[in-house]
């Protein structure tokens, strides 16, 4: 359903989409995972035709997205990562708009409003304007919108950013109930792994514009070993050192004062570890353990974090930490 | 069908503001009122027409600018609110989206003209018969589909709407004031007269007066014509602007 063959994307000096090779099945929900700016709007917005390709070529939905945009857009639907509903209209008027700019004759636009807005339960405030509406449902509006017109590919960029747990679980499960219901295939962006991990058959893991890992969520996953576990120790790169000598681990990496080491019989081995550590001359101030994440193949790949604000917070607050201790 | 949808929303969206309609009265009504009853008895312009009566047409002339250029704004909001990708993804071609936005831009000016001469003939500031009163409306109608689509052009190429109502402001006034609307044209001194003669709002603002009060500048099939052309060129160079946007 969408195909593309050594796609670029180039802003003047930057190479934001580094020739991208990408083949999802009809049917799929297909995941593109990875930190800000990793290249994946930019990736979305070529595939929907916002953005024409530097170079190399994608075919979604049998036309070519360079050279045949307008039928590419008559089969897709978008969902953009920023906000982009009329707030002065109410949630089945920009449906309605929606449904008459692709052509659709009233009869099809009132059955398909009422179906959608059923499906992600805003029903009862179809007649409110959009500026009256939470994030979460403008966010649900916006996914029945891409849907409106039946497109055989869905596009949704980070479709739960900024939203709360419980409504980011209400999302996937009705991307989850259209994807079965009607078979649409869908390329969802992320940079939350449980998403990618929950919602997605297939994972893209893309970094600087390149895909550094490509499978099942399930197999990316086991690749890493049974456990991960991360310690705080004083020196972590040397002891990451010591960890690579002794042959215990499959994969060790240090992230900031970390060190996350994949393994496959976490539970014997941290004693281990603890004694290797001392033995040394290090101190273990933690030790943690956990079952792979998605969020662990990135670090393993990249020796950085998904979320890199997240990881340069405590970061900043260790630093601030340690300041006042006089180190 | 796509063009319809763009008006149909521009239609609603005006509708829904109404402070925006009785905002858009003020500044004309102010000019009419104090400007044209100050002068009124000072000045005696040609025809034997009063002075409230002369500048009758040129406020409505300042209406539809005003109303057609701010609606550059909409497109301005579109950008920033995002809904304009909404549009541009969709499978219809660039040309419908600034025809619909032309369209809609120009039936809320000519509604805010209409509303605006009413207010004028109730006043009594000036008679004119129902004939006239639908000759105007293609004249009105040109009027606006140019400056709607002057004001599309810089909203494309504008991201910021603080930045383009200053922009506009300053090229409304010298359109404006430059246009024939608060002076007759015909005795004016030769640099002035040449930037009269090179505003296509005098020749609006004359086709307005024409039928209106009678005693044109022009005659009116050299207005008609400068409008229509005009306005072409305008509706071109937009839809030019608008397939060049990111
Ligand atoms: N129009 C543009 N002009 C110049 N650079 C751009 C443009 N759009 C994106 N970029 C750059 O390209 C890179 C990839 O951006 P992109 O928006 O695709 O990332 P992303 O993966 O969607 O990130 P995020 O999670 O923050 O949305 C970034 O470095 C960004 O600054
Ligand atoms: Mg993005």
């Amino acid at each position: 359903m969408i195909d593309t063959k050594e796609l670029t994307k180039r802003f003047g000096e930057l190479t934001a989409v580094k020739s991208i090779e990408l083949h999802i099945q009809e049917g799929e929900i297909f995941g593109l995972l990875g930190p800000n700016g990793a290249g994946k709007t930019t990736t979305i917005s070529m595939l929907s035709t916002i953005l024409t390709p530097t170079s190399g070529t994608a075919i979604v939905a049998g036309h070519n997205v360079a050279t045949e945009r307008e039928d590419v857009r008559k089969d897709i639907g978008v969902v953009f990562q920023d906000p982009s509903l009329d707030d002065e209209l109410t949630g089945y008027e920009n449906l309605e708009f929606h449904g008459r700019l692709y052509g659709m004759s009233k009869d099809e636009r009132k059955e398909r409003i009422v179906e959608l807005l059923e499906l992600v339960e805003l029903i009862d405030k179809k007649d409110i304007p959009v500026k009256n509406y939470s994030g979460g449902m403008k966010r649900r509006l916006e996914i029945a919108r891409g849907l409106m017109h039946k497109p055989r590919v869905l596009f949704l960029d980070e479709p739960t950013i900024g939203l709360d747990p419980q409504t980011r679980r209400y999302i996937w499960k009705y991307i989850k109930e259209m994807n079965a219901q009607e078979r649409v295939t869908v390329l969802v962006t992320t940079h939350y792994m449980e998403e990618a991990d929950y919602l997605c058959d297939k994972v893209a893991i893309i970094d600087h514009g390149e895909i550094i890992a490509l499978d099942k969520p399930s197999r990316l996953k086991s690749k890493m070993g049974k456990s991960v576990i991360s310690m705080d120790v004083s020196k972590p790169d040397k002891f990451c050192e010591l960890v690579r000598k002794s042959k215990w681990v499959i994969k060790s990496k240090c992230v900031g004062d970390k060190v996350h080491l994949t393994v496959k019989d976490g539970e014997k081995l941290i004693p281990k570890l603890v004694i290797l550590a001392e033995k040394n001359g290090l101190n273990v101030n933690s030790i943690t353990m956990h079952s792979p994440t998605l969020e662990d193949v990135f670090i393993q790949l990249t020796g950085r974090h998904l979320r890199e604000e997240q990881a340069s917070s405590t970061d900043a607050l260790r630093k601030r930490f340690m300041a006042r201790r006089g180190h | 069908m796509a063009i319809y949808t763009i008006w149909l929303r521009e239609m609603l969206h005006f509708i829904r503001d109404k402070s925006r309609i009785i905002g858009s009265m003020g500044m004309p009504l102010f000019f009419l009122l104090f400007i044209g009853t100050g002068l009124n008895s000072a000045f005696s312009v040609p025809g034997g027409v009063g002075y409230m009566e002369f500048m009758a047409p040129g406020i409505v002339g300042m209406i539809l600018l005003f109303g057609s250029i701010f609606s550059g704004l909409n497109v301005v909001a579109d950008k920033q609110f995002g809904f304009m990708k909404e549009m541009l993804v969709a499978p219809v071609p660039r040309s419908s989206l600034v025809l619909g936005k032309t369209l809609g831009g120009a039936s809320t000016a000519l509604l805010q003209a209409l509303l605006l001469l009413s207010l004028v003939f109730l006043l009594g500031a000036v008679k004119f018969s129902l004939i006239a009163l639908l000759l105007v409306i293609p004249i009105m109608f040109f009027i606006s589909a140019s400056f709607v689509n002057i004001g599309i052009i810089f909203a494309t190429r504008i991201s910021d709407p603080h930045g383009f109502q200053v922009i506009m402001n300053f090229f409304i006034m010298p359109l404006f004031f430059l246009s024939g609307a608060l002076f007759p044209v015909d005795n004016l001194p030769g640099w002035l007269k040449i930037l009269v003669l090179a505003n296509p709002l005098t020749y609006g603002i004359d086709g307005l007066r024409g039928i209106l009060i009678g005693h044109p500048t022009f005659p009116l099939w050299i207005d008609f014509t400068i409008l229509v052309v005009f306005s072409a060129i305008t509706v071109l160079i937009g839809a030019y602007a608008f397939e060049k946007m990111q």
